[in-house]
């Protein structure tokens, strides 16, 4: 990885892997004590596709994008990240979370850092990359979400909409491949859901592979690939935006649309 | 312009100033019947006692380069005797002929307390230098080494023992408080209770006792032949001691911390150590300095028990001074002046952690 890759903002073609798929789960299991939160999940995810994932509360739709970075362990079946296998061996963790970018619903930025401090602080001290270089790539994302005016302030200093964004540079400063939002815009003000929304959208236009797990069914429609919907620790349906919309396939699909549209 | 409006404000109303809310202090005197009898009662107790109080500091007292007769001539404080016993209760019996040796670590500890308070400070070298200057201190009061008389432990004394001791028992202290604080929180059974073991121990028993079983027991329980500094047993008794109540507070700060931060240092790669060091423990301290500084003072304070096992710290030297026989024995005064050093610290540090918590607060634009 070279800065001449930053510069470039180019996602999508500079990992060696063969497969073509990005994550691949297969019968992926998790409980909560007695719990089952997640009940043989198959899912893959192709590189540079977007996913997104929606469902009601409680649907284990935040437990599935979190077991895919190893924030929760699956108990059973098997996850695939670029063609890393998650297993008990920390390096598999490791490798994994290099690969991976994650945005939180309540940002989670560090409060004792500035912006700046914040999108240099993985870098410099996993990645060993020299400070004013870890700077330069810091302004670089920061630019691309629009606040590097706001590069030496602290997050608390900022709106929820801003926090967001620096959130999302923060996660691309370590250059990941896949990029994971776990409800990024239910902690925000109306007004600010859209900035957001665009940034995002702004990353998949560049063919970045996004697992997104959100409400906004405007952002399903128009930026995602397939939307999987989640019932009760289950996939009930996957499905492209369009017929997922118009022509929802099962009833429990029907009703949640009803509810939210 | 929507036409259904029942409302519509054409033009924005002017910004106007708040009403002027004053408390005036000596309507709160007496607000009542039963608050302006406090206040005339304790108007004539504080009258009553000023002129008392005046005479005895500055009219009937005994200044500098008075003797003991005089002292003992008048009623009035013996301001003298402080003058005469400064170095004494300064430096306890350290020999005189060696004494720039303590006042130069006084003034070193001093220096290095003043270069730690600007926060830009904070940096890698500040613990190089704290670190440096605590060996050097040491070396320059024991000597015995680059041409010093040796001058052993039993005879230091005075502010600078006061001054060591704390700075080893918070200095020391806080790291241990730290690994147990964090050790309470582990996930091994083994580690947590052998934390809430220690922590728990320590705190429920008095200092004193404590200071005791470092100084006595403890050489009775140590292979023949084999001896531990009495000051230095003294000194880690007191970082124990340290470290089991600093613990408690770091863990309350631990605790208040959202989970999010820790699955936001995971999510960046970052490694257990580095989430500790870089995202946890900055938080957790900031937002405990109040209860902190509270422990610090009443730690720093707490040094004074060192009397009770025979160490010649800031107080017992003022005691041995006040045993000279040409001297009455003016315990008011001599306790004033140690209290006012100790209260020159204790203000001080807590002046400082109010200033680092409206600069953190400040920034943190809440």
């Amino acid at each position: 990885m070279t800065y001449r890759t930053h510069q470039n903002t180019n996602f999508g073609d500079r990992r060696m892997d063969v497969s073509t798929q990005a994550i691949q789960m297969k019968g992926m299991e998790k409980w909560y004590g007695s719990y089952h939160a997640l009940r043989g999940i198959n899912l893959e995810v192709s590189r540079g596709e977007r996913v997104v994932v929606c469902g009601p509360s409680g649907s284990g739709k935040s437990t599935l994008i979190r077991c895919i970075n190893a924030l929760e362990r699956h108990e059973g079946g098997n996850l695939t990240v670029n063609g890393v296998e998650l297993n008990n061996d920390i390096r598999s963790v490791e490798e994994i979370r290099r690969e991976t970018g994650m945005v939180f619903q309540h940002f989670n930025l560090f409060p004792h850092l500035t912006v700046l401090e914040n999108c240099t602080l993985a870098p410099i001290w996993v990645k060993r990359i020299r400070r004013a270089e870890a700077e330069d790539i810091a302004m670089h994302y920061l630019k691309r979400v629009k606040i590097p005016e706001h590069a030496n302030k602290y997050p608390g200093q900022l709106s929820g909409g801003q926090q967001q964004r620096v959130a999302i540079a923060r996660a691309l400063c370590m250059n990941p491949s896949i990029m994971l939002f776990d409800e990024p815009t239910s902690a925000l003000d109306p007004e600010m859901v859209k900035e957001v929304l665009d940034t995002m959208a702004s990353l998949a236009g560049d063919g970045m592979t996004m697992v997104c797990v959100t409400h906004e069914m405007g952002f399903a429609r128009h930026v995602a690939d397939r939307v999987v919907f989640m019932d009760e620790g289950q996939i009930v349906e996957i499905n492209t935006p369009d017929q997922f919309f118009s022509r929802p396939q099962h009833d429990r699909t029907r009703a949640f649309l009803e509810k939210i549209l | 312009m929507n036409s259904e409006a029942n409302f519509v404000t054409l033009h924005p109303m002017d910004v106007r100033k708040p009403p002027l809310l004053r408390r005036s202090v000596l309507r709160d005197l007496f607000s009542s019947a039963g608050s302006s009898v406090a206040t005339v009662l304790l108007a004539a107790v504080f009258l009553y006692a000023l002129p008392k109080a005046i005479n005895w500091v500055f009219i009937s007292s005994v200044w500098p380069g008075g003797s003991g007769e005089l002292c003992r001539a008048t009623n009035g404080a013996c301001w003298a005797f402080l003058w005469d016993k400064l170095r004494q209760i300064l430096f306890g019996i350290y020999p005189p002929s060696e004494q720039w040796r303590p006042i130069t670590v006084t003034i070193l500890i001093l220096v290095m307390g003043l270069v730690t308070l600007p926060p830009r400070y904070w940096r890698r070298w500040l613990l190089g230098l704290w670190l440096s200057g605590f060996v050097v201190s040491i070396i320059l009061m024991r000597g015995g080494a680059m041409g010093l008389a040796y001058v052993p432990t039993t005879d230091w004394g005075g502010l600078p023992v006061t001054l060591l001791l704390a700075i080893c028992s918070l200095g020391m202290g806080f790291p241990c408080a730290v690994a147990l604080a964090l050790g309470r929180r582990a996930e091994a059974p083994a580690v947590r209770y052998l934390c809430i073991t220690i922590i728990e121990v320590v705190r429920g028993v008095p200092l004193v006792s404590l200071l005791f079983v470092a100084s006595i027991l403890l050489p009775l329980m140590l292979p023949q032949g084999m001896s531990i500094d009495k000051l230095l047993r003294a000194g880690i008794a007191l970082t124990i001691f340290s470290a089991a109540y600093l613990a408690e507070i770091i863990r309350g700060g631990l605790q208040s911390l959202p989970k999010g931060q820790v699955e936001a240092a995971k999510a960046l790669s970052l490694s257990w150590a580095q989430t500790i060091l870089l995202i946890i423990l900055p938080q957790a301290i900031r937002s405990v300095i109040p209860p902190l500084t509270n422990t610090a003072i009443v730690l720093i304070k707490n040094t004074s028990l060192v009397l009770i096992v025979g160490l010649y710290d800031l107080l017992s030297s003022a005691r041995a001074a006040l045993t000279d026989p040409n001297w009455p024995t003016p315990y008011t005064e001599t306790y004033l002046f140690i209290a006012g050093i100790y209260f020159v610290i204790c203000f001080g540090l807590s002046r400082y952690s109010n200033w680092i918590e409206m600069m953190l607060r400040a920034r943190n634009g809440r």
